[in-house]
């Protein structure tokens, strides 16, 4: 029981990180009809955001103490950071143990940024061309990002902490009367990521914008012969899409350190997700990615992988195949997209 | 001749000269000599040239002919290695059985996959596929370790039976070989500056990579390539005149599975090791990325596509500032250090990068890929002459 608990936990966690992704997905295929294969590393550039502010809070200030002296009898170097110089040694340390979720800050300018740039820059000549140029073309973008980061960044991993109020673990199963130990940040990025999903529904359903952003989803040409822009909300959108993924990155680095490739990694997943979700369905998308990160956590089960062994390597891939082939549309896909 | 037409035989005949003349067209530089490291013509390298060029003209009856996109051809590759390597652990060092028994074990397999993933278009097929290659790849990894061995990758043993080759010396590994001809056996010419090298393995990938062509060359001129043309200009209209176009696809699906079992083998016996990470899907994408670059749905754009990128892989990331420098010791000094910061972000380690441009690049300027690069570098050199007839014509 403490097992399924947990796994289930564990399944939320993955699930949020899927969902999130593939919403931005979804996003961008449901208003500009873009299949983006540059997604992936969006997330990256988001997680790199995050080593990006924490590198600048912590350049230091080297002074010489003279009432200390290191092994060789020097003076001992003294490195103060240059946050906790100028705002005081509270505020200070307090912005470098927070950085990751301060990091949010500086995201969204920068993927709103990216997001814009890309689709006024690349993504635009694209509308008219197949779907497999689009996924071609992003392809070699997320090739091209992934290169820069690792030259700025380097090949290896980077360890990032949360900050330490959130790092340690919480006893979740308290309520149930057992003892079932989970580290508070998953946690928290569960509940990030249930805003971020529902602050973009409540944007895309409660505001002018959404509605105008939905009512161009539908309908692309009618809207357009109703003397709406549509084009400008949608290169918003994408940088809208760009900004979730960026958020995801962000707050996924305490969970996994972030190295060039890992939005590649996510990039293959999150497609699944969102074909099991269904082409251009945004709960199908976000149902979808909770689904199966449940799923995996569920069939990494000792119990279960006894019974069938490897199936926690595959369960993704088998729950798509089975889908695609009993529901032609995903879960909630719309009729008439992406079917010829 | 060979059941061709007059222009095909022709066009067969070139490719034929191009590749048996391989080791001399690609060691243009003399061997010591700066622009030496641009020479390509080294076993290891041809063979490639040889085994990816099959592979993607394999995928290039699928994807070129009916426009299905798959991304799991690296599952039959990986499939087709790893029954030749059990071939060599259990037979025979000969490498036919290994190739026939690859070709069979992934033609069964992609008939598997394709029959499922067939029912689907678009890019759910392209979905399914990759869902089949991981769930090959992450499977390899894990629960067939006996049949795989998993990370370390399938290997010869000093104890393997090798039931046909009899109890050989045990000193060290017997090589792959095609009746006592061994794969790396290499000759090499050495004419005043220049050195060719002359290797069995690339001969042996090479004549198989014309036999694979021939063989596509023949499919796209059939009426079964036609079919497969159909399918990829409307399949709809093709159902309502009454067509199943099914049996087609999956005819082309095997066929190019077969392809890449073919190259996996080959792989193989070049070098008699198979890991799982031949099955990788970014393995998958590369024969897309080389088939695109060379241009889908013509004879020798995949050929193109899979030497330039293997020549980059190899030949760009062993360029090293060192030797930037040397190239550019001509500029001043401020200069120089600023030209070579920056392509050295484009060589070595950074070659991914490279590619990465070049591939965008040509998908914006040139979707038909690097054959239509060509067609229209000669259409413009054919119509120069005429336009300076008629310069005094308004520009239209």
């Amino acid at each position: 029981m403490d097992a399924i608990i947990l796994q289930f936990f564990n399944g939320l966690e993955k699930g949020s990180a899927y969902a999130l992704i593939a919403l931005g997905l979804t996003l961008i295929f449901g208003t500009l009809g873009v299949v983006n294969f540059a997604h992936g590393a969006l997330f990256m550039i988001g997680a790199f955001c995050a080593v990006t502010l924490r590198k600048v809070f912590e350049i230091s200030k080297v002074s010489l103490d003279p009432t200390k002296t290191d092994f060789l009898g020097k003076p001992l170097e003294v490195k103060t950071p240059y946050v906790e110089a100028w705002f005081g040694e509270t505020i200070g340390s307090a912005m470098i143990n927070y950085s990751v979720p301060l990091a949010i800050l500086l995201t969204i300018p920068v993927m709103l940024f990216v997001g814009w740039a890309m689709e006024r820059g690349l993504i635009k000549h694209f509308y008219k061309r197949p779907h497999a140029d689009q996924i071609l073309v992003t392809f070699g973008l997320a090739i091209v990002l992934q290169e820069i980061v690792k030259y700025f960044f380097g090949a290896n991993p980077i360890q990032m902490m949360a900050p330490s109020d959130y790092s340690g673990t919480v006893n979740i199963g308290a309520i149930l009367g057992m003892d079932i130990f989970y580290p508070v940040w998953r946690l928290v990025y569960f509940f990030f990521s249930a805003v971020i999903i529902g602050g973009v529904f409540a944007f895309l359903q409660f505001t002018t914008f959404g509605m105008v952003v939905r009512a161009g989803m539908a309908d692309r040409e009618t809207v357009g012969l109703l003397g709406i822009d549509i084009d400008k909300r949608f290169t918003l959108m994408f940088g809208l899409a760009a900004g979730v993924a960026g958020l995801a990155g962000v707050m996924y680095t305490p969970i996994l350190s972030p190295n060039y490739h890992m939005g590649m990694d996510f990039l293959v997943l999150s497609f699944v997700v969102v074909v099991v979700g269904g082409m251009g369905s945004l709960p199908g998308a976000v149902a979808a990615g909770f689904l199966l990160g449940i799923l995996q956590s569920f069939a990494s089960l000792n119990e279960v992988k006894a019974i069938i062994p490897g199936i926690d390597q595959i369960i993704i891939y088998l729950v798509a195949i089975v889908i695609l082939l009993t529901r032609p549309r995903g879960l909630m896909g719309r009729k008439g997209v992406m079917e010829d | 001749m060979f059941g061709l037409n007059q222009k095909d035989t022709k066009f067969l005949l070139i490719v034929v000269t191009l590749t048996l003349l391989t080791p001399f067209l690609l060691n243009p530089f003399p061997t010591d000599s700066a622009m030496a490291q641009f020479n390509a013509g080294y076993p290891a390298l041809m063979q490639r040239f040889a085994i990816y060029g099959l592979m993607a003209i394999g995928f290039n009856i699928l994807f070129g002919l009916t426009g299905y996109l798959s991304f799991g051809h690296a599952a039959f590759l990986g499939v087709g290695s790893y029954s030749a390597v059990w071939m060599f652990k259990l037979l025979s060092m000969n490498i036919l059985p290994a190739i026939i028994l690859a070709m069979i074990v992934s033609g069964l397999f992609a008939l598997a996959i394709g029959y499922i993933s067939l029912r689907r278009s678009g890019i759910y097929f392209s979905i399914l596929t990759l869902a089949f290659a991981e769930m090959s790849y992450r499977l390899a990894y894990s629960v067939l370790t006996p049949i795989t061995n998993g990370e370390t990758g399938l290997q010869l043993n000093l104890n393997d039976p090798r039931v046909l080759d009899g109890v050989a010396d045990t000193s060290s590994l017997p090589v792959p070989g095609l009746f006592g001809l061994k794969m790396n056996s290499t000759y090499t010419l050495d004419i005043g500056a220049w050195s060719f090298d002359f290797n069995v393995g690339f001969y042996v990938c090479a004549v198989i990579a014309i036999l694979g062509f021939y063989m596509s060359l023949r499919i796209f001129r059939s009426p079964f390539g036609m079919m497969l043309r159909a399918v990829k200009s409307n399949q709809q209209r093709m159902n309502y005149t009454g067509l199943n176009s099914r049996p087609y696809t999956l005819a082309a699906f095997v066929i190019s599975g077969i392809y890449a079992g073919l190259a996996g083998a080959l792989l193989a016996a070049m070098d008699p090791l198979a890991g799982a990470e031949r099955m990788q899907w970014t393995a998958s994408g590369e024969v897309v990325l080389m088939t695109i670059l060379g241009g889908a749905g013509t004879l020798m754009g995949p050929v193109l596509g899979a030497g330039f990128i293997k020549y980059c892989e190899n030949i760009f990331s062993k360029i090293n500032e060192t030797i930037l420098h040397s190239w550019f010791s001509f500029l001043p000094d401020s200069l120089e250090s600023v030209v070579v910061w920056f392509f050295a972000r484009f060589v070595g380690e950074g070659w991914h990068l490279t590619l990465g441009v070049l591939f965008m690049l040509i998908v914006i300027f040139l979707p038909g890929g690097l054959v239509e690069g060509g067609q229209r570098i000669a259409s413009w050199w054919k119509n120069r002459g005429k336009d300076e007839d008629s310069s005094n014509q308004p520009a239209e």
